[in-house]
């Protein structure tokens, strides 16, 4: 339910596998970072290839399993080669039964978008964007769950 | 006194704030000492008729490292003889990142026969005074007098996944404007990179 709801946010793809990952380029993608709604979004950027990326990704999947509804959401937004889909993406998510959001955003031209997502972000992964309307929050290294809550929890009570 | 307290203070402050965004193009670089893979200590100070160099923090295991030990090597071959030759540091602790270790280092320079030095960052001080913040991370140097001027801070092209779809080459360029004394255009990059793996506390 939740990649058909992203699928039609992202609206038009490039290409979507049989697991439905939608692989996208950054412009396509960036209408992600800037929903104007009352949904606080927590966008994680990561690859399965990389450890700290990897350590951390269950907390983001107890996040979107505690507070995932319709005013919530985590994107998990994988760096990974897309021709490293089947071999690696796929059976870190089945093996991590991860449920949240997943993209796969395969854009090279790197220094065209970092500063899109934010200006203080060196390009490191694994980095964490958290944003409800007006409000953002960058983290430019590795998170872990209450970190996130503490994050989260005084943005999501905004009326 | 209390006046030249706060004002000690506020030094500290701006100079941690400056060490902390590392460098950034028109400042002096610090030479260092460093293990290269033969076990020799290696500093820039050695090469004497070097023109500058591109210092380049990279390591083993990560995948866009992988991608461009390739184009280093070219790089390198390209631009040792006109006098700006690559120097690779790798600033991981092999205690978090295991397949960065020296033996590690020692091993894939061999396999690859990387013509340049493959040096360890083993107190992770060097990375930190750059202000490396990803690998690769390229930093030119261009020496001018005794001074090492930084020229370029960023990534070495636009397609880690395929040189053949490259359409800026940044280093390369950058490198060629300062072998004919110009400022490079552009000066400072940003690319997706692994985190640098520092020592657990």
């Amino acid at each position: 339910m939740n990649i058909i709801i992203l699928l039609s946010l992202l609206g038009m793809l490039e290409t979507v596998n049989d697991r439905g990952i939608p692989v996208v380029d950054f412009d396509t993608f960036e209408p992600r970072l800037h929903l104007v709604n009352d949904t606080t979004y927590v966008i994680n950027f990561w690859a399965s290839w990389c450890a700290p990326c990897r350590e951390e990704l269950p907390d983001f999947e107890k996040l979107h399993r505690t507070y995932g509804s319709e005013k919530f959401n985590v994107t998990l937004v994988s760096l990974d080669m897309p021709d490293q889909m089947e071999s690696r993406l796929l059976p870190f998510m089945v093996k991590n039964n991860i449920t949240a959001d997943v993209v796969l955003l395969d854009d090279p031209d790197f220094d065209s978008w970092i500063n899109k997502v934010d200006s203080t972000w060196g390009g490191g992964i694994p980095a964490t964007l958290i944003y409800n309307g007006e409000t953002r929050i960058f983290l430019n290294r590795k998170t872990h769950y209450e970190e996130l809550e503490n994050i989260v929890k005084p943005i999501m009570k905004k009326p | 006194m209390k006046k030249l307290m706060i004002i000690a203070l506020l030094g500290i402050f701006i100079m941690t704030n400056l060490f902390a965004g590392g460098y950034k193009p028109g400042d002096k670089a610090s030479d260092f000492k460093l293990k290269n893979i033969d076990g020799k200590l290696l500093s820039l100070s050695d090469h004497h008729s070097a023109k500058g160099f591109v210092v380049v923090f990279t390591c083993n295991h990560c995948p866009y490292a992988q991608a461009y030990q390739d184009r280093l090597i070219a790089l390198d071959n390209q631009y040792r003889s006109k006098g700006i030759p690559v120097i690779a540091i790798n600033p991981n602790d092999p205690a978090v990142s295991p397949g960065d270790s020296f033996e590690e280092m020692q091993k894939r320079a061999r396999e690859k026969q990387y013509p340049f030095p493959y040096l360890f960052d083993e107190t992770q001080e060097v990375y930190k005074m750059y202000g490396a913040e990803r690998t690769p991370h390229i930093f030119l140097l261009k020496k001018e007098g005794s001074d090492l001027i930084v020229k370029y801070v960023g990534a070495i092209d636009d397609n880690y996944k395929d040189p053949s779809q490259v359409t800026q080459k940044y280093l390369e360029n950058a490198i060629e404007a300062v072998l004919s004394d110009k400022s490079p255009e552009p000066e400072f990059t940003k690319a997706i990179g692994c985190s640098i793996k520092t020592k657990q506390p």
